[in-house]
């Protein structure tokens, strides 16, 4: 008899280099799967098993997962337009035209990225509210609350520093603006506007400082409060669905 | 025995979290400075706008590269500053209105700096003004002068 698919999976995971790599056993229980789930570094942020009306889009509109489809799209963009960007006075504003007009599908990725960040702001709130009126934010899940005002911030954050680095007039003075906001901060106002900008006006420090907060430090911390808000889900014991909770209060993941 | 064990123990954790606490200072210091820039390329603070001859009697010339305007009034030169005192856009000088308006949210000043209108909560800053040895019309952006202190030529 012909070997069929599943044979073929189950003679693959047999073989000793996936079993260093993946662990357990080739098999189809709720343990097998419970056990692959907890053996990966990336699924172990999520349950091992969750309730399916908590998979209805009633539950949640698919907004958190919207989301993170919206990160995911702006960090390979956003990579692989640091490939073709300098972020230096002379050269920003000509990168940013040269994506546009020579790069091949460069406008394509711009766009997507620019796009993108819209809806990543839009969607983030969209995600706020739909937690809110539905009362999602209520006991066990307080924290996850505050880890995604932590997640807000950080998207104003780098939608604000990516505004910069266009180097145009919008982008400009729109740093003015925003900038000079912040030296309205009492007492340490000034100051925090200095370090933030590197200097006294929205120059080449400025432009640079903003770079590396937009492609390296926010990302990270995106990263990091993106993987404790999902392991909270599990912790808190899955997604809020609206329907009764007790049960999963006591069965945390 | 065991009552000694622990003092030295919590001695030990105490020096540790002591050190610990002293180098987050020590970094916090170091990081703040590292991030205060002790070198700055900008461009000077004093401007050059030229002979005074070049600037008609009763006029208003807008520099926004320098971010400043120079006034030849009746009873003298004088400079102000540019920059909104809002939220720090160049402000653009209206011939056909006789004002500065910024636009950025609106404001308007008067010829003399004064608010007319707007959001702005200051009015314009006068700058010093002074004559070079070579009888250029100097403008220190950076020193702001009470108002209506002329400089006569």
């Amino acid at each position: 008899m012909a070997k069929t698919v599943t044979g073929y999976w189950n003679g693959l995971r047999d073989t000793r280099v996936m079993q260093s790599i993946f662990r357990g056993a080739p098999g189809a229980s709720s343990l097998h799967d419970a056990l692959a789930v907890q053996g990966n570094v990336f699924l172990h942020l999520a349950s091992v098993k969750i309730r399916r009306r908590s998979l209805a889009f009633r539950a949640t509109w698919y907004l958190g997962t919207l989301t993170l489809a919206t990160f995911l799209i702006l960090v390979v963009t956003g990579v692989l337009l640091m490939l073709y960007y300098h972020p230096s006075v002379p050269q920003a504003y000509a990168d940013m035209k040269d994506l546009q007009f020579v790069v091949s599908a460069g406008l394509f990725l711009r766009n997507l990225h620019r796009w993108s960040a819209h809806a990543m702001v839009l969607l983030v709130f969209a995600h706020m509210f739909k937690v809110f009126y539905r009362g999602a934010y209520r006991a066990p899940r307080e924290f996850n609350w505050v880890i995604g005002v932590i997640l807000l911030l950080v998207t104003l954050f780098l939608s604000y520093t990516g505004y910069l680095l266009p180097w145009d007039q919008l982008a400009f003075w729109a740093i003015t603006v925003g900038s000079n906001l912040i030296s309205a901060v009492p007492v340490l106002g000034a100051k925090i506007r200095f370090l933030m900008l590197g200097g006294n006006s929205v120059n080449a420090n400025a432009l640079l400082r903003f770079y590396v907060l937009h492609c390296v430090i926010l990302p990270l911390a995106a990263i990091l409060f993106i993987a404790i808000h999902f392991w909270r889900i599990r912790k808190d014991g899955g997604l809020h669905t609206g329907v009764q909770d007790t049960q999963a209060k006591e069965s945390h993941g | 025995m065991s009552e000694q064990k622990d003092t030295r123990r919590e001695s030990f954790v105490k020096l540790g979290l002591g050190s610990l606490a002293i180098a987050g200072c020590g970094a916090t210091v170091f990081g703040y400075e590292f991030l205060s820039p002790n070198v700055l390329y900008e461009p000077s603070p004093i401007a050059n706008a030229g002979k005074p001859d070049r600037f008609p009697p009763d006029s208003l010339t807008p520099d926004p590269a320098a971010g400043i305007y120079v006034v030849h009034a009746a009873e003298g030169f004088y400079a102000l500053s540019a920059t909104c005192t809002h939220l720090g856009c160049l402000t653009a000088w209206k011939p056909e209105l006789g004002i500065i308006a910024c636009p950025c949210h609106g404001s308007k000043f008067n010829r003399q700096g004064t608010k007319v209108d707007g959001p702005a909560p200051r009015p314009l800053p006068w700058l010093k003004v002074w004559l070079s040895d070579e009888g250029d019309l100097l403008v220190d952006r950076s020193t702001i002068i009470t108002p209506n202190h002329y400089l006569r030529t």
